[in-house]
């Protein structure tokens, strides 16, 4: 194919109409022709077109070395020696100067609502702290917008003893019959932002225990810790409305998050309590953007709970079972969130310890000979609570109910160093290549 | 992609419908090109000399907005880089990152011969396949030519694998690239001080390199000065601060990186990205320690635009996890991933053999399927067409019953009375509820099974045979 030749002239038509100041008192005088050998414009060309004045510039310096015309002289730039010149290409004595720029350019245009859970003795509670989700203008840790708070984390506590993977079991093998003194454990020893008390003894098919029993145990859990707490159900549909609107009532005015509200049980009543008791609803769906838009517009149209009342719970897979599902789900929620759908637009909330049921985190070894050793399971478990979590919390999610005090510790660590309240030492990465690690 | 619209393809197809590309029609083809599922070449008459001119446009319009690279070669070279999507639910991510593990270059034969089998050898099963580790990064200890282009050397003897050269020394990185010049590594790294040799390295060998800077600005410039130079194989690393401000800082830098080149078209920076985990190593003392942080940053980086990475930890519970997640960010959000229904046997079953129901949901099937089958379990696996779907949602969603689980074995003319001697099904533990109903329909006697399938070879000890 024959080599199609332009005329510097050209190129300087080319660019016309581009802003190439860069160019001033560069003058090219004669008409030399470019060969640019192969078919239509060369890539670097067509390239060019597209780039940002110096650039072009810089280019164009090339193209006139290349043919021996005197940029160097023209602009002052130095004469070192350059690398060896590769057939048809040009020599370069210096970078060729560029300045990086990204623009913000997504298209945010809605906040994240703000939703407070707990109260002080100053809005009629007897918390001493309480914690603000949500606010959001960008996805999380973007340099677009400050994140106005960071991700917050509440630890599980149950109310009866439940059967748990060993490695989280020695931790609270001493404190499992008081869900009281559990809940000050986590608080106390594992720094936990949060208190989860989960009132699984109620269901009927495990220990059918009354809402009054539920109650107290809220109670208690009250008493012993000054954090705000999330008030859970047994998961029973048929008995957590009942089960919720006692311990709602026997928390009035804390600002509790009560879990939950969900398409498949009387979520009205739920919303009931919470609004005569001033608490938070979480509204939960199951791996669904519409059920999630449905059951959030129900709560909001129907029920009348106001939109800084609402926490939303997507559903959380573990690493490997589905978290693909998770993920892209609560990205999905929290996009639409942050470009103007009001009904996506509340904090997210992940009952990341269901990490634990994937069975890399419990099993003692894998069940298939293929696979290469496991190793200690007792690493294995934490870790995958930190990866499920941490791969959320990228997604948007703000509130992480988690069992595992270590899980808890690294997610944390990681979650506050994007958000920027973590300092470290200085040190120098660019070795890297070169510095021995102890075996 | 520069075309979102099979109509814009269309335009520069041969639009002779001749189904040569395995599609009826050219517009089909082009709605493939489009989701990526087909490539240019599967359509012969385009490939004519008539048509050169339209194929190159449409090569050009179809180019990924992140430059594509291959590392290595033969069936291990990795491609990297190649995204045109900033969320994997716009499209899908493609090429998942090429995750390297180090080697230094002062360990004696037999340590780095170990070490390299080891990053070789791991393999973790999901999903009818395993997940695998693919690549190794030589770092240059020792700072001494020689040592470096021995353990090159013997690294490539040792695998197949791709490989990262390390050194920030031309001279070094020369005497690592001809050891194995034939096997296509990555040139680690060109920077401010030394890029004018490292060019001339990759010039001269014709080989994909890693420019590195952390300031962007000079980052791009020399970018833009390789690509001047002619250099297409160009990987980007802003720089991997393990912690404080400073990774906060590095994990914008990705983000920035990655936005303007899908969103921005800005050409100069739309190249693959390199992260590097193991800089945690240099801040956390601890082994453990600092294989969590390390698995931590690679998931960070993983989830937010690393094309590749390096990382140094070979403890199973980093690796597992750092595998998993890689495959949790790339796979295809658009196809839900399945199985054929069927009734299939695992390894040689009698008549005395225990017949299994689970469903058609790729990850459920070969969960079971593996589980049975590396515990030499010979049975009939029955895969019930529940639209992909595991075993507690289907039963949750009705695509899992007793009709159901009926159909597929009348479908695959699987008949109890000759096949077996006992006329007993066993279904999953989660869809206990089906037991009454599967009985009614079908006739058999169903037992259940444990709600975990790994745990079925223990149950089979128990219950079977059937009494
Ligand atoms: C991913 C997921 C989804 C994905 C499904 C993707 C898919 N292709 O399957 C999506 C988002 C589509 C989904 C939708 C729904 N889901 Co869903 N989903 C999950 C999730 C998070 C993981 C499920 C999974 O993949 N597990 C891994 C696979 C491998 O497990 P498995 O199929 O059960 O196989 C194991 C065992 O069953 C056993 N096994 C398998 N075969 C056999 C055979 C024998 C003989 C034996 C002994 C054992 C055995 O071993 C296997 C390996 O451990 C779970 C929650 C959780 N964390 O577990 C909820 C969950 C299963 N979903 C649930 C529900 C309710 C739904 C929906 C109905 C929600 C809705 N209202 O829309 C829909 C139904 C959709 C449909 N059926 O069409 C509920 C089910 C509750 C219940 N028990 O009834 C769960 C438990 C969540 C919850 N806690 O509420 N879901
Ligand atoms: S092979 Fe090409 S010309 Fe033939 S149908 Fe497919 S796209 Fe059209």
């Amino acid at each position: 194919m024959a080599a199609k030749k332009i005329k510097l002239s050209e190129l300087g038509e080319m660019f016309k109409g581009l802003d190439v100041e860069a160019l001033e008192g560069v003058k090219i005088e004669g008409d030399i022709e470019i060969d640019l050998g192969g078919a239509g414009l060369s890539p670097q060309v067509a390239q060019a077109l597209g780039h940002e004045t110096t650039q072009i510039a810089a280019h164009l310096i090339n193209i006139a070395r290349i043919l021996g015309y005197p940029a160097d002289k023209v602009l002052g730039i130095g004469g070192a020696p350059g690398i060896p010149a590769q057939a048809g290409r040009p020599v370069l004595r210096e970078l060729i100067p560029a300045k990086f720029q990204a623009n913000r350019f997504e298209d945010w245009k809605s906040q994240i609502q703000e939703v407070t859970i707990g109260a002080t003795s100053a809005d009629g509670g007897t918390r001493k702290s309480t914690v603000t989700l949500g606010g959001e203008r960008a996805l999380p840790f973007y340099p677009d917008a400050p994140m106005p708070h960071r991700p917050h984390i509440t630890m599980d506590v149950f109310d009866m003893p439940i059967g748990m993977a060993k490695a989280v079991k020695s931790h609270y093998e001493d404190i499992i019959n008081s869900p009281a003194e559990w809940a000050k454990k986590v608080v106390r020893d594992f720094g936990a932002d949060m208190v989860t008390i989960h009132l699984i003894s109620t269901d009927p098919n495990i220990k059918n225990t009354s809402a009054r029993d539920a109650a107290k145990t809220v109670e208690d859990v009250l008493q012993a810790v000054d954090v705000p707490i999330v008030i859970g159900g047994s998961g029973n549909p048929e008995k957590d409305p009942e089960v919720l609107e006692a311990a709602a009532k026997a928390a009035a005015g804390e600002r509790c998050l009560l879990a939950s509200a969900s398409l498949n049980l009387d979520y009205a009543r739920i919303a009931k309590a919470a609004n005569e008791f001033n608490h938070v609803v979480l509204s939960w769906t199951q791996l669904e953007i519409n059920a999630q838009k449905e059951l959030n517009r129900k709560l909001m149209k129907q029920c009348n709970v106001k939109r800084e009342n609402i926490v939303m719970d997507p559903t959380t897979a573990a690493l490997g079972y589905g978290l693909d599902y998770a993920y892209t789900n609560m990205e999905r929620i929290r996009l639409a969130g942050l470009t103007g759908d009001q009904e996506l637009s509340f904090p997210m909330s992940s009952g990341t310890t269901n990490a634990w049921g994937a069975r890399e985190a419990w099993m003692t070894s894998s069940p298939i000979k293929e696979d290469s050793d496991w190793g200690a399971r007792e690493y294995r478990g934490p870790i995958w609570e930190i990866v499920t979590g941490l791969t959320l919390a990228l997604a948007g999610n703000d509130l992480f109910m988690m069992m595992h005090p270590g899980a808890v510790a690294v997610l944390r660590e990681i979650t506050q160093t994007l958000f920027g309240s973590i300092e470290s030492e200085a040190i120098d990465i660019s070795g890297w290549t070169a510095r021995g690690i102890k075996p | 992609m520069r075309v979102k619209s099979p109509l814009e393809v269309y335009r520069f197809l041969p639009q002779i419908n001749c189904a040569e590309c395995g599609e009826t029609t050219c517009m089909a083809f082009a709605a493939r090109l489009i989701d990526r599922s087909k490539k240019l070449e599967d359509c012969p008459p385009l490939l004519k000399d008539e048509f050169k001119s339209k194929y190159l446009e449409l090569a050009r319009l179809l180019a990924p907005e992140i430059r594509e690279i291959v590392i290595g070669t033969g069936e291990h070279a990795k491609k990297v880089g190649g995204d045109d999507v900033l969320y994997r639910h716009q499209l899908t991510f493609f090429n998942p990152p090429l995750l390297a593990y180090d080697v230094e270059d002062t360990l004696d034969d037999k340590a780095l011969v170990e070490r390299v089998k080891k990053i070789h050898d791991f393999k973790k099963f999901y999903v009818g396949r395993f997940l695998k580790l693919n690549g190794v990064a030589v770092r240059a200890i020792s700072g001494d030519r020689t040592k470096f282009a021995a353990a090159v050397k013997k690294v490539a003897e040792t695998t197949p694998l791709p490989i990262i050269l390390c050194s920030l020394d031309p001279a070094i990185l020369r005497a690592g690239v001809e050891a194995v010049k034939d096997r296509k590594p990555l040139i680690y790294a060109a920077n401010e001080t030394n890029w004018k040799e490292v060019a001339a390295l990759a010039l001269e060998f014709n080989l994909p390199v890693v420019l590195f800077s952390e300031n962007l600005d000079t980052l791009k410039s020399l970018a833009v000065s390789f690509a001047e130079m002619g250099i297409k194989e160009i990987v980007l690393d802003p720089g991997t601060y393990p912690a404080g401000k400073k990774l906060r800082e590095s994990f914008q830098r990705f983000l920035n990186l990655r936005r303007a080149g899908i969103k921005e078209g800005q050409k100069d920076v739309a190249l693959p990205l390199m992260a590097v985990p193991m800089t945690a190593w240099f801040v956390e003392n601890d082994p453990v320690n600092a294989s969590y942080w390390e698995t931590v940053l690679a998931s960070v980086f993983i989830v937010r635009y690393a094309d590749i990475m390096i990382l140094h930890s070979l403890e199973p519970y980093a690796l597992l996890p750092e595998l998993h997640l890689r495959d949790t960010i790339y796979t295809d959000p658009r196809t839900p991933v399945k199985v054929n229904p069927g009734v299939f046997e695992v390894g040689a079953p009698t008549k005395d053999s225990p017949v299994i129901v689970t469903t058609n949901f790729a990850l459920t099937y070969y969960t079971v399927e593996s589980d049975l089958s590396s515990n030499k379990v010979n049975c009939y696996l029955a895969a019930v067409d529940t639209d992909g779907i595991g075993v507690e949602a289907a039963v949750a969603g009705g695509q899992l019953t007793a009709a159901k689980i009926k159909d597929t074995f009348s479908k695959a003319g699987f008949d109890f009375k000759e096949k077996t001697s006992h006329s007993t099904l066993i279904i999953p533990g989660l869809a206990a509820r089906l037991q009454g109903d599967a009985e009614d329909a079908t006739g058999l006697k169903v037992k259940v099974g444990p709600p975990d399938s790994g745990r079925i070879p223990g149950w089979l000890e128990k219950n079977w045979p059937p009494k």
